[in-house]
């Protein structure tokens, strides 16, 4: 699956140039007025849609724990960082911070109890947790229970935006691909003989979970300060159940398929806008097909990237 | 000196007393077969040794210490590695990744030291790599490191189980049922493996096996248990011809 790592300088500054350019090509588009407010908003959700995705996929796909609460460590995250630059009116990078430790938090409280359950249990357990977010947010009058929060700053411009998913990708892509990541793959083969060479299974399971909901929690915080407005309502079991489509759909344990999932769900979403009334039907069925067809997702447990490019270009390494 | 000494273990299931009164030493470096007939306990006593399941009485002590109720991922990290009856590899992952994760256990490198990707993270990385590759030309399987674990034949499966176990350091390794499935070539050539792997890393081994040339052939001393108690305990000469164990096996005599 992976071969053993090496630093490479030469890669390592072509990969730095893509992004740089990426970076540069889009925000200049931007402030040259030449990208409207349509396209920025989708390029936010999308941006918001990977953070999302690659992170429960730590969760489901790597670690193997199927979890349906992620819209509950969003959730935590956007009314943190709320708290903090709305209500306290501190920097967004302190919004941003107490969002991912929140989160983080969250996922530790909830996962200690809850990743002892296995498969469907843990599920509905997620889910239950997922929900009791929501439903304590709706009662907190600091908040403004279900009204919500209105009149947030938009803060999440766009290098906020590039900078966390690359960072998101950057940390989980790491991890994974260390022997660490090993450890939390090893869960997902076979939790007993992963126990047995000496895994201390709940450890990872915890680590995993605390990890991606920092992540779901960073998401939030973005989330937050692009749309002004943020309900206990936008946080429920639905949305949670949108970001599951996504690493579905793109392959279990597949961070590349998690990415392209996140992007085709959400143009996919925006182009269906134009035709509301049969818009749930032409989602479910092109759901339905890619389910039917392919069943693994779309790139399976298998990643897009250096390996496949280096291939393309007739590198034999 | 003994490695490990089991008292009064004792294990039921329900109604069912699958372990009882199991007592036994183990030498250092001795080379120790636990047979039966099937349904006897022998996978219980494994289970209950390696913290799979908890005894319900008894203790177990390994290397002067209790370890008794430990969970798994502990007793392994005393230094107590097994294989399965039924062969657990991490079947969807590489030959490399089997004996990388048994690795894991010691890795060198910090979990944040791999989020930055410092120079510690590649060195570590490197040894562990370098470390795997060594058990994996031991077991002749370093040409097959790429490879997915299910894709190899069965044979080579055992023998990627053994060099998994193996890579986790134990002093005392135990094997289920190893030459389970294998032709007589075969297990011919896994009772030399056992003998040079026990050499090569000063291992105490603890196999069960039915297969009586195998048992015989490599053990010096051997437990039988039946219906979860020891009936006989000696070396193979003294177990092939002891009454109770063949009446265990074949029944009593009608006179």
């Amino acid at each position: 699956m992976q071969k053993t790592q090496h630093f490479k300088p030469v890669q390592f500054i072509i990969e730095v140039g893509i992004l740089v350019v990426i970076f540069t090509l889009v925000q200049y588009l931007i402030s040259a007025g030449l990208l409207n407010q349509y396209y920025q908003i989708n390029l936010a959700s999308i941006c918001i849609n990977i953070i999302l995705a690659v992170s429960l996929n730590l969760i489901n796909g790597f670690t193997g724990q199927l979890s349906l609460g992620h819209a509950g460590f969003m959730a935590v995250g956007a009314y943190a960082s709320v708290i903090m630059t709305t209500y306290m009116e501190l920097p967004f990078i302190v919004g941003i911070i107490a969002a991912c430790l929140a989160a983080a938090l969250a996922g530790f409280i909830i996962g200690v109890p809850t990743l002892r359950l296995r498969g469907d249990y843990l599920a509905i357990a997620t889910l239950g947790f997922g929900e009791i977010i929501r439903v304590v947010l709706q009662n907190i009058d600091y908040v403004n229970g279900p009204a919500g929060i209105m009149g947030i700053s938009k803060l999440s411009t766009w290098p906020w935006l590039f900078g966390s998913v690359v960072i998101t990708i950057l940390v989980i892509v790491n991890l994974v691909n260390s022997s660490y990541g090993r450890a939390i793959i090893s869960v997902r083969e076979d939790e007993v003989a992963a126990e047995l060479m000496g895994v201390n299974t709940t450890k990872y399971k915890v680590l995993a979970f605390v990890v991606g909901a920092m992540f779901a929690g960073l998401a939030g915080a973005l989330y937050a300060h692009y749309f002004y407005i943020i309900k206990p309502e936008t946080f429920n079991f639905m949305k949670s159940f949108d970001i599951l489509v996504m690493v579905v759909l793109g392959g279990l344990g597949s961070t590349t398929g998690a990415i392209i999932a996140a992007i085709f769900i959400t143009v996919l979403t925006a182009a269906l806008q134009s035709f509301p009334a049969i818009r749930m039907i032409l989602y479910a069925v092109i759901l339905v097909t890619v389910m039917i067809y392919r069943p693994q997702g779309l790139m399976g447990n298998r990643e897009l990237g250096r390996r496949t490019f280096g291939r393309l270009w007739g590198d034999k390494k | 000196m003994s490695v490990m000494i089991i008292e009064h273990l004792h294990k039921s299931f329900g109604g069912l007393s699958a372990v009882l009164d199991f007592n036994a030493y183990l030498e250092e470096q001795e080379l120790i077969g636990l047979i039966g007939p099937n349904g006897a306990g022998k996978t219980t006593v494994f289970n209950l040794i390696t913290g799979v399941y908890k005894p319900d009485e008894g203790t177990i002590r390994f290397a002067g210490q209790n370890i008794t109720g430990l969970p798994p991922y502990e007793i392994c990290s005393r230094g107590i590695a097994r294989t399965f009856q039924n062969i657990r590899l991490f079947k969807d992952l590489t030959v490399l990744d089997n004996v990388r994760i048994a690795l894991h256990k010691d890795v060198q490198y910090p979990l944040l030291s791999a989020v930055f990707r410092s120079p510690g993270f590649f060195k570590g990385e490197a040894d562990i790599r370098k470390e795997a590759d060594e058990f994996l030309e031991i077991f002749n399987l370093a040409d097959k490191r790429d490879e997915i674990a299910s894709n190899l034949p069965y044979g080579e499966q055992r023998r990627l189980e053994i060099a998994r176990a193996l890579a986790t350091h134990p002093r005392l390794l135990i094997l289920d049922e190893p030459a389970a499935g294998m032709n007589p070539q075969e297990t011919a050539e896994l009772m030399e493996l056992i003998r040079s792997i026990r050499q090569q890393f000063n291992l105490t081994i603890l196999l069960i096996e039915h297969d009586m040339s195998l048992v015989m052939g490599v053990c010096e001393r051997i437990y039988v248990l039946d219906y979860g108690q020891i009936i006989a305990e000696g070396s193979p000469e003294e177990i092939r011809n002891n009454k109770r164990v063949i009446e265990a096996y074949l029944g009593e005599e009608v006179s």
